[in-house]
């Protein structure tokens, strides 16, 4: 009898599969190997020989991400994995035409038909399986409680689906606002599709049979359901095969058996016990030399303490704070001395208000009669609903909080870092008011919550993972970038053989390295400044902490109640208060709530709203991004560019049918040129039909079709813009090629950015429904009559028929007049709005950014939320000239950047204004930006906010940012 | 631009050492070699190492394109790490313009290097379009023509060496002829006076060098290389990409620089053609062209000439088959150029292509992943897998993706 085998070591599991000759399955076994490769690889071995039953001769093959290390370690043939799946195939389904399989960290898919064409997830689409462990986790339930979950969703809310931590950065406001859990699970189904048939398919149609393989796929029923329902699948079309979850180790033994390779198992056992696997090559030094070296690290910081008080035996005035973070929820009552008389962390459990509900119980039996709670505040991500829930006195932005209880430890702290489960934040305090403000970018998120969830992923608690990182001998380089990127790094690491303990201490310094670099961004320690406290749940970790004060070469104050900060901040600052409408013991009793979703219909945001009810009768809702959804008036009317623009635009002369339908794709460089275009091709005749505002819609509309996934939000709009023109039935769509953009001479060059000069030959060559019209996209200089006419009179002719020159010349005049009108309004509206501001005594917001940032889509209501807040808010391109030309230090070459540049220069030049850049996920062009916009506005003792946005809505963390800002200025201003 | 630069004076050329960037180790080695020959001192980095990226994430933007970051971190290195001395190095970055991002590379340089306390460290743009003087670095219109050229000797070279070294018969070979081809180049261009009328002659001798090595030309599968510039030549930049399909049992085609800059001078041309700009400078831009079309010429016909070898392809051949796919006037970045480079590679049966990008890399948005999908479509044999390089990006992963698209490619065969 011939035996073959196969084994599958994957980035989390490993598979083995031994057939007969016949092809019959004798043994198959799929577990998780904790990073002990080798060591499961041999008990695989072991439990084949068992089956067995006697030595004897068989294939092998290794397959898998960590399977090519092991091959060559022990000198056994290897397969690709995805050259495994096609064996697999070519023996039980051979007219199968598509496979989609979702590993732990990998997602492809191989269409079969028309010349195999194989795609793997890139390197920022985050991992699958794992990805679903961490949202699981994030839920507080496991990944079957998920599944079950998701069958009992009646909506799906729309979750992003690049990559892991956005997903997160979606979910966590969702949890927070108390959405069901049921739903939720869906939508984490439902992104993971849309991330697979997007981003992997991208336009390629899914069709014919599809198999379905891998782990998750063979686990999770309802994310099964939810690709057979978005591909529109019949039964006998999705096929769900049994060996999903091991089919690469099967496609292995089966190609094993084709290979001469034959060794006695046995001998296999023998190899792979003395197998070594590469060490770590990219290992750092120790983060403690020896025992001691910690010891004396841990009295060190043992030294910032807050007293505790018994609260049993206390009696008088106490004060509560609360901080109900993205994943967890601290409570600190205080007595009137700032002792803590009870604390409280812990994990939100996916719903805030329970985990509060229960601690208030337990703070009021605890205090009796005896002690009198004066004041109450409360802050974090759940501010708003757990203030309304327990008429909590005052809500305060965290990085107040923060500040109020970092200035408790050190009266001179200049710089504060907190690494919280979701995000990190950091602020400089100049002259004793918070000065600059960074958080992390989407991005980057999550690094605290990260550990955790790798901790589990591997077997440990937190703690115990936390311990197993201080004396690591060879800690992993791991990189500094995302968190998704640090799992293939893991993954690297793993196949070289790294420990547990490496990889704890790895991951340590990499979430370190994550501040100091990408957030922090500073290159030593003497930017940050002298006196640093770090907090946040994260510097419990002491890897962290030591690794932070290796990276920046001084010693830091890590408070105690590291985690508690945040809180007892704001207990502090409701120490101002005399008495408080805290909830009555009586009422806290009966106290119950109920949280059901909504979709606001107040504009085209369409925002995910969360109605929340208490047990009285009280509503509080929560998820929109501006007033109107929370059911109160709208603000007078003040003036707001990005409103005025908006209508501006969308004011079109030309909307009368004349037989032919000319579309433009309102997105990119449409944005400003609008005016041009549009009367350009009104005066020619045309019925002008301008794509609406951007809404999540459209953007479905057209996201199949995108190519390229980590291209800026605005572009990958543009693709359901021209879907959203099509269905309207236009004769043409016009969007052309402008390799340089209107020169208004204020930089050395005219250029735009390559994706906003040439995206029309991404579309024509990607969008196949551009078939049906006809894609007008000539390259055309915007700078001079005499070209614009040529060129255009020579493409249209081609094109669309007769034209004469003449017709031409007077539409493209009449062009100029219209968009030199329109810049006139806006400058005249930005002049208006500057006035009004003055007049009434308020601040003035320039949200700088591009001309397509004004999209409601894009930005998100930021501008609106900016209005609720208090500010006057104007646009970059609505601004004075300043009087000094701004100190650019970079090539100055863009007619978009000139504009940022002047307007950062202009609000230098007036006291009254602050600027705040609005930045695109993944605009290359703005890493250069938004350094030298920094650079203007510091070097003039102004301060820099930067609010990064991609097609992710967190209105909540926004809202830190422009309210913290909102804050600085006050200090300032005092 | 209101910049204050440091300049290199004429002074630092005796005493400073002027560092290059490992973009194009073939290239630079004859071109450096050529500077030495009028009084300078260079020195090619070859270093590699975690500390090179390390220090480019510390002084650069994180989200600045990877090349720069690498390049920057390269110098960073060499002056904190690598024992040279600050106020005795200048350094030498090759500049593109255009409305990539990449256009800022001198400026994030100077920046770093501001920030790192090195800001008095002079930076040498080498450009088409040198708007900076740097008295102790004006170079005459005859050293930048043997500049030129030697760039263009490092092309057949680096292609003969591809097309010899998986074949060689006894290993080494190969290795051997290019660095005896290298040196006598050097020399040749150094000393004779009359080079440029002989030209002719040293790609011919060149040619003839690397058919004099014996072969055994079993078939093996030929994977091309296209990409962003600075990720598609430099081993510290794709991970030692070449030397690993090497390992796999692959023959590399690397498509050459020249084509390049003939793109980039093009793209001038097509200003005027498109837009009508830069009308003055076109005689000066059709010369430019006209000499490197000689050029790649001369390249050409000394391989035909000895046979046996795979002619690269001309200019004018590459940008007729862009475009049946694209505008030629679509020029940032490597712009146009990228898929007609893999056209090409198709064309000549070379259907296994590497894509490789920096992450987040604008243009290739639009010329690489962007452009895969037409050209599949029309092409259906083509096999293009696209790698991103990035800090964060492990060998692992990319290496798994490029054996993927190996597996596929043996299939095919």
């Amino acid at each position: 009898m011939n035996y073959s085998l196969g084994i599958d070591v994957g980035s989390t599991t490993a598979k083995a599969v031994l057939i007969d000759e016949t092809g019959k399955i004798l043994y198959e076994t799929y577990e998780r190997h904790f990073s002990k490769v080798i060591e499961k690889c041999g008990e695989l071995l072991s439990a084949a020989y068992k089956i067995l039953g006697q030595d004897c001769e068989v294939s092998f093959a290794v397959s898998g991400s960590a399977g090519l290390g092991i091959s060559e370690a022990i000198g056994v043939p290897f397969i690709q994995e995805v050259a495994s799946e096609s064996e697999v195939v070519k023996h039980h389904a051979p007219d199968t035409s598509c496979i989609i399989e979702l590993g732990g960290e990998d997602a492809k898919i191989i269409f079969l038909e028309g010349g195999t064409d194989e795609r793997m997830n890139g390197t920022c689409a985050g991992g699958t399986g794992a990805f679903i462990d961490q949202m699981a986790t994030l839920l507080n339930v496991t990944t079957e409680e998920l599944d079950t979950l998701s069958l009992g969703a009646d909506k799906i809310y729309p979750v992003a689906s690049r990559c892991g931590v956005f997903a997160k950065t979606d979910i966590q406001p969702l949890i927070n606002q108390g959405a069901r859990k049921e739903d939720i699970a869906k939508s984490i189904f439902q992104a993971v599709v849309n991330q697979t048939i997007a981003g992997l398919a991208q336009g390629r149609a899914i069709k014919g049979k599809v198999m379905f393989l891998g782990g998750p796929l063979s686990f999770c029923e309802g994310l099964r359901l939810c690709f057979k329902e978005t591909l529109k699948l019949s039964d006998e079309n999705a096929i769900f095969p049994s060996y999903a979850r091991i089919s690469v180790a099967l496609g292995a033994a089966y190609y094993a058996s084709t290979t001469d390779f034959k060794c006695s198992i046995v001998e296999l056992i023998e190899r792979i016990k003395t197998a070594k696997l590469p060490s770590a090559s990219l290992s750092l030094p120790p983060l403690f030399e020896n025992e001691e070296d910690y010891r004396n690290f841990c009295i060190r910081h043992n030294k910032a303490t807050v007293p505790e008080c018994d609260i049993k035996s206390y009696k008088g005035n106490a004060y509560l704070g609360i901080d109900c973070g993205s994943t967890t929820t601290k409570l600190v009552l205080i007595s009137d001395k700032k002792d803590i008389l009870y604390s409280y962390y812990s994990s939100n459990k996916g719903n805030p208000v329970d985990v509060v509900k229960n601690c208030l119980t337990e703070i009021y039996n605890l205090c009796g009669d005896k002690i009198n709670i004066c004041g109450s505040a409360v802050t974090g991500y759940g501010e708003e609903l757990i203030k309304n829930a327990f008429s909590i006195d005052y809500g305060l932005v965290e990085t107040i909080a923060h500040f109020t209880a970092a200035k408790h430890f050190k009266k001179d702290v200049d710089f504060i870092l907190d690494i919280g489960g979701q995000d990190i934040k950091c602020f400089k305090i100049h002259n004793g008011a918070i000065d600059s403000i960074m958080l992390n970018e989407a991005c980057s998120s999550g690094c605290g919550s990260f550990l955790e969830t790798f901790a589990k992923s591997l077997g440990f608690s937190a703690e115990e993972f936390a311990k197993k990182g201080i004396f690591a001998k060879n800690p992993v380089n791991l990189g500094s970038r995302c968190t998704v990127f640090m799992n293939s790094s893991v993954k690297q690491a793993q196949k070289e053989g790294a420990t547990v303990e490496d990889i704890s201490s790895g991951l340590a310094i990499s979430v370190v390295k994550n501040a100091v670099y990408k957030v922090i961004r500073a290159s030593s320690a003497d930017e940050l400044g002298e006196n640093i406290v770090v907090q946040g749940g994260t510097f419990y970790n002491d890897a962290v902490l030591c690794a932070f004060e290796k990276e920046l070469g001084r010693n830091v104050v890590r408070p105690a109640i590291s985690g508690l900060m945040g809180a007892y901040g704001a207990a502090l600052y409701s120490m101002k208060g005399e008495s408080s409408s805290i909830i009555s013991p009586s009422d806290l009793e009966s106290f119950s709530h109920e949280a059901t979703p909504r979709t606001c219909k107040g504009c085209t945001n369409n925002c995910q709203l969360t109605i929340n009810t208490f047990r009285d009768g009280r509503k509080f809702i929560s998820g929109n991004q501006c007033e109107k959804g929370a059911g109160k008036v709208q603000t007078e009317n003040v003036p707001n560019l990005y409103e005025f623009k908006r209508n501006a635009l969308l004011t079109n002369n030309y909307a009368k049918p004349t037989g032919k339908k000319m579309g433009l794709p309102l997105a990119l460089g449409m944005y400003e040129l609008l005016p041009l275009w549009n009367t350009i091709f009104g005066e020619l005749g045309f019925e002008i039909v301008i794509s609406p505002m951007s809404t999540r819609r459209i953007y479905e509309k057209g996201q199949f079709s995108i190519p390229s996934d980590t291209a800026c939000y605005p572009a990958k709009l543009m693709h359901g813009h021209i879907m959203q023109l099509l269905s309207e039935g236009v004769d043409a769509i016009f969007y052309p090629c402008l390799t340089y953009n209107i020169n208004e001479k204020l930089s050395d060059n005219h250029y735009n950015c390559p994706v906003v000069a040439y995206y029309s030959e991404l579309l024509n060559g990607n969008m196949e429904d551009l078939q049906k019209t006809k894609f007008l996209f000539p390259y055309l200089n915007i700078n001079s009559m005499k070209e614009l006419t040529k060129g255009l009179y020579s493409y249209l002719n081609e094109k669309l028929g007769t034209f004469t020159k003449d017709e031409i010349k007077r539409a493209i005049k009449l062009g100029f007049k219209a968009l030199s009108d329109y810049r006139e309004s806006v400058k005249k509206e930005g002049v208006r709005a500057i006035e009004h501001a003055r007049k009434n005594g308020k601040d003035i917001m320039i949200l700088a950014g591009r001309p397509y940032h004004t999209d409601s889509l894009i930005c998100h209501g930021i501008d609106k939320l900016a209005q609720t807040l208090g500010f006057i808010v104007v646009s970059e391109d609505a601004l004075p000239l300043p009087e000094k030309k701004p100190d650019v230090h970079v090539l100055n070459q863009w007619t978009y950047h000139a504009r940022l540049y002047n307007a950062a220069q202009y609000a230098c030049e007036n006291s009254d204004m602050e600027l705040v850049q609005l930045v695109s996920f993944g605009c290359g062009v703005d890493a250069i930006t938004t350094d030298e916009v920094r650079s203007i506005l510091e070097s003039n003792g102004k301060l820099y906010t930067q609010i990064k946005i991609d097609e992710i809505t967190n209105p909540g963390a926004v809202k830190i940012r422009l309210r913290s800002l909102m804050g600085a200025m006050k200090e300032k201003g005092k | 631009m209101t910049q204050n630069y440091i300049q290199f004076t004429k002074e630092m050329k005796k005493t400073h050492t002027i560092l290059v960037p490992n973009m194009l180790p073939t290239h630079f080695k004859i071109v450096m070699k050529v500077l030495d020959g009028y009084g300078y001192k260079s020195e090619l980095l070859e270093t590699s190492g975690p500390e090179i990226t390390e220090l480019g994430l510390k002084y650069v933007h994180n989200d600045t394109c990877y090349p720069a970051l690498l390049v920057i971190g390269q110098f960073l290195d060499a002056i904190i790490n690598r024992g040279h001395d600050p106020h005795k190095v200048a350094l030498i970055l090759f500049q593109t313009g255009g409305g990539c991002r990449a256009s800022n590379y001198i400026s994030l340089l100077r920046k770093a290097l501001k920030k790192a306390g090195y800001g008095y460290v002079p930076v040498i743009p080498l450009a088409f379009n040198a708007l900076e003087k740097h008295p102790g670095f004006s170079l005459s219109p005859g050293i930048i023509y043997k500049m030129i050229f030697a760039t263009v000797f490092g092309d057949i070279i680096a292609n003969l060496a591809n097309q010899c070294r998986p074949y060689e018969i006894y290993k080494g070979d190969t290795e051997k002829v290019v660095e005896e081809c290298t040196a006598d180049i050097i020399s040749r261009i150094q000393k004779d006076k009359l080079f440029f009328m002989k030209s002719k002659r040293a790609f011919s001798d060149i040619a003839k060098a690397f058919a004099k090595i014996p072969l055994n030309r079993v078939p093996k599968v030929k994977v091309g290389i296209v990409g962003e510039i600075f990720v598609k030549y430099s081993p510290l930049g794709n991970n030692n990409l070449e030397k690993f399909l090497m390992s796999e049992d692959c023959e590399v085609v690397c498509p050459g620089i020249i084509d390049f800059f003939l793109y980039c001078i093009y793209a001038s041309i097509s200003d005027y053609k498109l837009y009508g700009m830069k009308k003055k400078m076109q005689p000066m831009f059709r010369i430019m062209y006209k000499g490197f079309k000689g050029m790649q010429s001369q390249l050409r016909e000394a391989i035909a000439e000895v046979g046996g070898f795979d002619v690269p392809p001309e200019f004018e051949h590459i940008k007729s088959l862009a475009e049946e796919y694209l505008s030629t006037g679509a020029q940032m970045g490597e712009g146009w150029l990228l898929p007609a480079e893999m056209l090409e590679l198709s064309e000549r049966g070379v259907n296994n292509i590497v894509c490789t990008q920096p992450f987040g890399c604008l243009p290739n948005h639009i010329f690489g992943k962007g452009m895969m999908k037409p050209l599949k479509d029309k092409n259906p044999n083509i096999n293009i897998v696209a790698i991103d390089y990035d800090p964060g990006a492990t060998k692992v992963n990319q290496e798994n993706r490029i054996k993927l698209m190996l597996s596929n490619a043996k299939k095919m065969c």
